[in-house]
C-alpha cells in the first residue's frame, strides 16, 4: 500500500495504482481530466497530456520533486508522494495551453456535431480553455470516410487519442484500424478505407472522446440533451446485453454501453444490441440512468469544476479590449 | 594534430575489408575482452573512461550500461542507434561507410560487456548503401569466427543483425527506435519503464550511438584511465564533429574535446575560417535542435571566458547565453544568411517529423511553422514574435519524448538572440522578401 497526497487530500492506495486512479478514488474536483486514457483499454494514456500534474515530492524516501510535469494517467504512485493538481498554477497553465493546442485543428463545429453535449473536449475547453483564439492559420481538414453502414469517421474532429485503435486491437479479432501518416497529418484509417466488419466494431464510437466516430443510425436524429437515458438489458448471446437507451418519447434513438462519470464503459456491447435493437419491446427497461457528469447531458449541472481557474486567461495584448466605462 | 581514436586508419585504402582492418590492429579489443576480461571489467573500464553518449544527450555510457537490469534467464539486447537524422549531422554515416568493422568490433566488445547474445544495428532507411557495406562486413566477421557461436573459442555467442528503418527522424529517439525495430509504428513509448528495464521485446536493452560504441574498442585496448586523460574535465575523449555551413572546409573532424571554438572555426586544421572572407554571424553548435548562438556568444561565454568544444563549456550560461554539444553538428552561418528563414526551415523539419502522438508537439510544431512561414514571406504581425515564444514554451517539457523540446528550442533561441531581425522582417516586409535580402543591424553594431 502506498500513501499519496493529492491537492492536500491523503489517500491510501495499492502499489501500482496510477496517480489518476488514486485521484479518481478521492473523486470530486481534484481529478485530472483525461482525453486519451481509457481504463478498460490496456496501454492507453500518456498522449493527450491534459492530465499533467506536478509531483512536488517523489516519495517518502526520495523527497525531491519531479523535474517536469508528469502525465498522471501513466505515472505510478510511490509511498509518500505529494501531487499538486488544481492547486498548482504551473499545472493549470500547462493544461490550458494543451487545451489550446487540441483546439487549433479542431473544427469547433459543435452546433452540427452529434457528440455535442457529451463531448469530452467540449467539457474540457469549457473548464480549462481560453475564450479567444490565437491560431489564425488554415486548419487541417480531411474528407469524411465511410466505414460501412454503421460508423462514420470524420477525421477533421479527431484529436488522435488512439482509443479507437486500442479498442480495435484489444476487443475485436481482426484489426483493420490504425493510424496512418505522421504529425498533424496523421489520421485514423482502415487501410484503405476498408469497411470495419465485426461484431464489436461499434464500440469505437463509445470510446471516441469527440465526434470523430459517430453512429450512423443516430446521426442528425436529435440532440443528446433532448433524449432521456434509460438503463435496459436484453438476453444477448454475444455480449452482456447491459446498455443505456437514449429515448425520446416512446422512440429509442440510440443505444450505447453504460458509461461512468469519466465516460468509461462498464462493459463493451455488440453491434446487434447497438444498431439493430431499436424497439422498446426488444429491451427490459430497468429505470432511468443517472448521468453523473457535469455536462449538458445531465441538464442544469454544468458548472465549473475547478473554481480557481481564472476565466479570463492570458490573452495576447491585441485581443484584449477595454470595456467602456459606465 | 590531436589524438585520433576513431579515425586513425580511416583513410587507409581497403580499411572496409576485414583483412586490412586486422592488419591495422582491428579486433584486438575483441580478443582482449573475450579472453582476458570479465564483462564487469569491461563495463568498469568504460565507466572510468568517462565516455559520454555521443548521440546528443551526453549521458555517461558506463552509467547507462550499469543501469541495465539483469534478471536470470531473460535475454538482453544491445541496439546501436545508427538512425542519424538530425539536420547537420553526418558523422555516423561517414564513419560506417569508411570503417564498418570499427562499429562491428565495438558491437562485439560492448555486447560482451552487457551479456547480450543478440545485437542490432538500427540504420536509417535512406542509408541503404551503408546497410550493404555493413552486411558485407558482418558476413566477413562471421566467416572469420568473430561473430556467431563460440567467438574465438571463448564460449561467447553473438548474432549481429542490421535492420533498416523507414527514414523517420522520430525513430532516432530510443524508444521509438525500439518500437520500429519490433515492427510497429515508430511512436515513442511512455517512460518509465526505461529501456534498461523493458526495452526491445520487453527485455532489458541498451541503446547507444554509433560513435559511442565505436569508441569502446580503444578503451578496452588502452584502458579507460588512458581515455579519461584526453579531453577536459567531464568531457573526456575525442568527438566526431560534422562541420557544415559557410566554412572553407566542411567535413567530419575528430577533435579532442577541449579545442577552443574559435580555433575550430578559424584554424586551417579544421574548418579553415568563413568562406569568401565573410563575417561570422551565428553558429548552431550541436545539430538543428540545440539553441543557435550569435557570433559574440559562441566564441566567448557571457562571462568573457573562451568557449571550448566541451559539453560543459558549450552549455555554459544555460539556454540564456549558452547552447549544447548535442550530436556535434557544427553549423556555421555567415553574414549573408537569414536567421528567420533558417528558423522557419528547422521548424518545417520538425513539423514534418513530429510523430503526432502527443498533442503539444503534433499541433504546436505545425503552428510554429505556419507563423514563421508567414513572417518569412512578409505577412507577419508584431505580436507573432511573442506568440512564437509562448507556443515554444507551451510545447517544451510537456511532451512524451524530446522531439517537442527539440522543436521548441531553436525557435525560442533564435528569437532570444535575433529578435531585432524578426522585428525587421515584420516591419519591412518588402525589403525582407526581396531576393538576397539580409538584415545587418546586429552585425553592423558588432563591427562599429
Amino acid at each position: 500500500m502506498a500513501k499519496v497526497t493529492i491537492d492536500g487530500i491523503e489517500i491510501e492506495v495499492e502499489d501500482g495504482t496510477t496517480i489518476l486512479q488514486a485521484a479518481r478514488k478521492i473523486g470530486g474536483k481534484i481529478v485530472p481530466p483525461a482525453m486519451c486514457y481509457y481504463g478498460p483499454l490496456k496501454g492507453s494514456g500518456g498522449k493527450c497530456r491534459v492530465c499533467l500534474v506536478k509531483v512536488t515530492q517523489g516519495s517518502a524516501k526520495d523527497t525531491r520533486p519531479m523535474p517536469k510535469l508528469v502525465a498522471s494517467c501513466i505515472t505510478h504512485v510511490q509511498d509518500g508522494m505529494v501531487v499538486e493538481n488544481t492547486t498548482n498554477e504551473e499545472v493549470l497553465n500547462a493544461r490550458k495551453s494543451i487545451v489550446e493546442m487540441l483546439l487549433i485543428n479542431h473544427p469547433l463545429d459543435c452546433p452540427i456535431c452529434d457528440q455535442a453535449g457529451e463531448c469530452n473536449l467540449q467539457d474540457l475547453s469549457y473548464e480549462h480553455g481560453v475564450s479567444a483564439q490565437r491560431f489564425e492559420e488554415e486548419r487541417r481538414t480531411f474528407n469524411k470516410v465511410d466505414l460501412g453502414p454503421y460508423i462514420q469517421l470524420h477525421m477533421t474532429r479527431c484529436i488522435l487519442c488512439y482509443r479507437c485503435v486500442y479498442t480495435a486491437d484489444q476487443i475485436t479479432e481482426k484489426r483493420v484500424h490504425g493510424v496512418l501518416g505522421r504529425g498533424d497529418a496523421a489520421e485514423i484509417g482502415t487501410y484503405i478505407e476498408n469497411v470495419i466488419d465485426n461484431d464489436f466494431s461499434g464500440n469505437v464510437i463509445d470510446v471516441c472522446p469527440v465526434g470523430a466516430l459517430t453512429d450512423k443510425t443516430w446521426r442528425f436524429k436529435n440532440r443528446v440533451w433532448f433524449t432521456k437515458p434509460l438503463d435496459a438489458h436484453r438476453d444477448c448471446p454475444t455480449c452482456s446485453g447491459k446498455v443505456t437507451l437514449w429515448t425520446r418519447g416512446e422512440e429509442v434513438l440510440r443505444v450505447t454501453a453504460r458509461k461512468d462519470q469519466y465516460n468509461e464503459v462498464e462493459e463493451f456491447i455488440c453491434n446487434t444490441c447497438r444498431f439493430d435493437k431499436k424497439e422498446t419491446s426488444d429491451w427490459t427497461i430497468e429505470g432511468p440512468r443517472h448521468i453523473d457528469r457535469s455536462s449538458v447531458i445531465s441538464a442544469n449541472h454544468y458548472e465549473l469544476p475547478v473554481l480557481n481557474v481564472p476565466i479570463v486567461p492570458n490573452l495576447p495584448v491585441s485581443t484584449k479590449k477595454n470595456l467602456p466605462q459606465e | 594534430m590531436g589524438l585520433k581514436i576513431l579515425t586513425e586508419h580511416i583513410n587507409v585504402p581497403g580499411i572496409e575489408t576485414l583483412e586490412v582492418y586486422r592488419k591495422h590492429g582491428g579486433y584486438k579489443s575483441v580478443e582482449k575482452a573475450l579472453k582476458t576480461m570479465s564483462p564487469e571489467e569491461v563495463v568498469e573500464e568504460v565507466k572510468t573512461s568517462g565516455l559520454r553518449g555521443r548521440g546528443g544527450a551526453g549521458f555517461p555510457a558506463g552509467m547507462k550500461w550499469s543501469f541495465l537490469a539483469k534478471p536470470e534467464g531473460v535475454p538482453r539486447y544491445l541496439v546501436c542507434n545508427a538512425d542519424e537524422s538530425e539536420p547537420g549531422t553526418f558523422k555516423d554515416r561517414w564513419y560506417m561507410e569508411k570503417n564498418p568493422h570499427g562499429l562491428i568490433e565495438g558491437m562485439i566488445t560492448s555486447s560482451y560487456a552487457l551479456g547480450a547474445n543478440t545485437s542490432y544495428i538500427y540504420i536509417r532507411g535512406e542509408l541503404m548503401f551503408i546497410l550493404r557495406i555493413l552486411e558485407k562486413a558482418i558476413a566477413e566477421a562471421y566467416a572469420a569466427g568473430l561473430l556467431g557461436k563460440n567467438i574465438l573459442g571463448s564460449g561467447y555467442d553473438l548474432d549481429l543483425h542490421v535492420a533498416p528503418g523507414g527514414g523517420a527522424y522520430i525513430c532516432g529517439e530510443e524508444t521509438a527506435l525500439l518500437e520500429s525495430l519490433e515492427g510497429k509504428r515508430g511512436n515513442p513509448r511512455n517512460k518509465p519503464p526505461f529501456p534498461a528495464v523493458k526495452g526491445l521485446f520487453q527485455r532489458p536493452t541498451v541503446v547507444n550511438n554509433v560513435e559511442t560504441i565505436s569508441s569502446v574498442p580503444w578503451i578496452v585496448n588502452n584502458s579507460g584511465a588512458e581515455y579519461a586523460k584526453v579531453g577536459i574535465g567531464r568531457s573526456t575523449g575525442t568527438k566526431l564533429i560534422s562541420a557544415s555551413g559557410n566554412i572553407n572546409n566542411p567535413g567530419v573532424y575528430e577533435i579532442e574535446l577541449g579545442v577552443p571554438v574559435e580555433e575550430f572555426i578559424y584554424s586551417d586544421e579544421y574548418c579553415g575560417g568563413i568562406w569568401k572572407g565573410r563575417q561570422l554571424k551565428a553558429v548552431v553548435p550541436g545539430g538543428s535542435s540545440v539553441p543557435i548562438l550569435p557570433a559574440n556568444l559562441i566564441l566567448k561565454t557571457a562571462e568573457g571566458e573562451q568557449r571550448l568544444m566541451t559539453y560543459e563549456s558549450l552549455s555554459d550560461g544555460g539556454f540564456v547565453t549558452g547552447s549544447m554539444m548535442g550530436s556535434g553538428a557544427f553549423i556555421v552561418f555567415d553574414e549573408a544568411q537569414c536567421i528567420v528563414r533558417n528558423t522557419w526551415n528547422y521548424s518545417r523539419f520538425y513539423h514534418h517529423e513530429s510523430c503526432g502522438q502527443c498533442s503539444p508537439c503534433r499541433e504546436g510544431t505545425g503552428w510554429m511553422e505556419k507563423v514563421l512561414h508567414r513572417i518569412e514571406y512578409g505577412h507577419g504581425h508584431q505580436q507573432d514574435i511573442d506568440l512564437l515564444v509562448s507556443v515554444a514554451k507551451q510545447i517544451e517539457g510537456n511532451t512524451i519524448c524530446p522531439l517537442g523540446d527539440a522543436a521548441a528550442w531553436p525557435v525560442a533561441a533564435a528569437i532570444r538572440h535575433f529578435r531585432d531581425e524578426f522585428e525587421w522582417h515584420i516591419k519591412h516586409p518588402k525589403e525582407a522578401t526581396a531576393p538576397g535580402a539580409v538584415y545587418r543591424g546586429q552585425l553592423d553594431a558588432v563591427t562599429a
